[in-house]
């Protein structure tokens, strides 16, 4: 298997739900899809094609929010990040924590930092954020505001 | 049987994941376990996204003391990787001598703490010792003992001077002979092989599906390594083996990070007498806009770092993944079943961070407590001195 091929198959498989294909350089590949196939994606990279997850990174970029989920297959070395856009009126997407327990701690982490919600997820409470940290305040989001002026901590105490 | 909360933590300040950890106890064995991280989040993504590239260099390295190579490495191939472009092969040369000193001294704190919660405090004061000629060869290479801040996107900041070469190979071959010895003690002690063989158990399918990463997925006989897998730096330059045990107990995650530790020895040796001559930094100007990924091999696994730049002097985005955030959920497989008293090694065999076992109590129903953390290593490192008696060994 090459890289190629791989990518030849994934835009066969996959034709109606990729949008654009990005590729960066020979290993990297930026693949944007819809939100609605990222389970079927991420099954066939992870089981078929063998690759390992990475991580997942969420960006508020301003006027959506995006969700970048890395994979590497690493027999061939090639770096695939799945794009998804979220509209920042319906941030929900499918977890994939049932897939693979290492989608687990990433997405409960996105949920707290961007307040995206994933259905499905089998243990969805903070990871990081502490237990006093109020609810619907999110502070990855473009639009946080870090000097709170209840806080203890910023009131110079 | 009445059930017991095992409260461990809540957290040490050392690494940038302090763990609490809930176990529930049946008697002696361990029937769940809960984790909750996130006591010494900071902020490093958001305050990194307020710094221009060439200051985050110096934020990233400090998420860290034990790792203080492995993220600014991952973060400037990261930056590197938006144009993307090579740095020179001085420079490369230069990170991965800094990198595998990195590895070794970092295999040496946790196999020395391994020996002292085991009971093996010879092991301890051995492992430290060597590990101070490391630290002494990273000072005459970086000017600090931690914390090199030998990093920055295109290269690096500090030349190695030649004179420097001969004293730096010495030091080097004079932990070999204590490295060797320590191997040949862990393969040959039938005390250490009663004590952590078959303890903790990882599976191959386990570790592919936890996606864990570094020494804990080796010891279960997936091969992955990024060195390997995505060569950076200068390690194709040179043969060495990545090393892998079958069986994922707590045993071959000793035996891999043992013998993973020669391997580096060989590395920087071949690096620092093959050093080419040349430029240590291709002197990068502006950041265009785009997207990078930067990951390399850091001492637990792979570090990952993902940048995005709009073409500013900051970046818009940057995410840190640190390998302990994979391989720290591993025990809800390893450790249910486990006794009490192998809890504390199997929780360590990943090599997260130690301070927190520092903090362990053990509470019973009514809320007394029964066991502190010296406790716990006490009754770990009793298990060890009964099985020795037993042998007959002392």
């Amino acid at each position: 298997m090459n890289g190629n091929d791989l990518l030849n198959g994934i835009r066969d498989k996959f034709k109606d739900d990729i949008t654009n294909v990005f590729e960066k350089s020979e290993t990297r590949v930026y693949i944007d899809i819809t939100a609605e196939s990222i389970v079927r994606f991420a099954n066939y990279l992870f089981r078929d094609a063998g690759a390992r997850f990475n991580i997942a990174s969420g960006t508020d970029a301003r006027d959506h929010m995006e969700i970048l989920y890395h994979f590497i297959v690493e027999e061939i070395n090639l770096l695939i990040s799945l794009r998804v856009k979220l509209d920042k009126s319906k941030l929900e997407i499918q977890s994939l924590a049932n897939l693979f327990e290492g989608a687990n701690w990433i997405e409960r982490e996105m949920n707290e930092m961007l307040g995206i919600t994933f259905h499905g997820h089998p243990d969805m409470r903070r990871l990081l954020l502490s237990d006093d940290w109020p609810e619907g305040v999110y502070p990855l989001r473009c639009d946080y505001k870090e000097w709170d002026p209840n806080a203890i901590r910023d009131r110079g105490v | 049987m009445g059930r017991t909360i095992v409260p461990i933590g809540p957290y040490h300040p050392l690494q940038e994941e302090p763990e609490f950890f809930t176990l529930t106890v049946e008697g002696e064995r361990v029937v769940g376990v809960d984790a909750r991280i996130g006591y010494n989040h900071r902020g490093i993504e958001k305050l990194s996204e307020r710094k221009t590239f060439d200051q985050s260099t110096f934020v990233i390295e400090r998420i860290c003391g034990i790792c203080s190579t492995s993220h600014p490495f991952a973060y400037t191939r990261a930056v590197e990787d938006v144009f993307p472009m090579e740095v020179p092969e001085r420079a490369k040369y230069i990170r991965t001598i800094v990198a595998e000193g990195e590895r070794v001294h970092s295999h040496l704190l946790w196999l020395g703490l391994a020996g002292h919660f085991l009971g093996y405090n010879t092991v301890f004061m051995w492992a430290w010792k060597i590990r101070e000629e490391i630290l002494d060869v990273m000072e005459i290479l970086s000017g600090n003992r931690n914390n090199y801040a030998m990093f920055k996107p295109g290269g690096v900041r500090r030349d190695i001077k030649s004179d420097d070469i001969p004293v730096v190979l010495k030091k080097i071959d004079s932990i070999v002979p204590t490295l060797e010895l320590l191997r040949k003690a862990v393969i040959d002690d039938p005390v250490l092989h009663a004590r952590t063989k078959g303890v903790g158990i990882l599976t191959k399918q386990e570790a592919i599906d936890f996606c864990a990463l570094g020494p804990t997925s080796r010891a279960s006989g997936v091969a992955r390594d990024i060195r390997k897998d995505s060569p950076y730096g200068a390690y194709n330059r040179m043969q060495w083996k990545m090393i892998i045990t079958e069986n994922g107990d707590v045993f071959d995650k000793l035996v891999v990070r043992i013998l993973e530790m020669l391997e580096s020895v060989r590395i920087m040796k071949y690096c620092l007498n093959e050093l080419p001559d040349g430029e240590i930094d291709a002197n990068l100007k502006d950041i265009p806009p785009g997207e990078g990924i930067g990951h390399i091999e850091a001492p637990r696994g792979e570090t990952f770092h993902y940048v995005k730049s709009d073409g500013t002097n900051r970046p818009v985005r940057h995410k840190v993944r640190a390998p302990t955030f994979m391989n720290l959920p591993t025990y809800k497989a390893t450790i249910v079943g486990e006794t009490i008293s192998d809890a504390t090694i199997i929780l360590a065999a990943i090599d997260p961070c130690y301070c927190c076992t520092e903090r362990v109590a053990v509470k019973n129903a009514k809320g007394k407590k029964i066991f502190d953390g010296e406790d716990l290593i006490k009754l770990s490192q009793r298990k060890t001195e009964k099985i020795r008696s037993k042998m007959g060994v002392k």
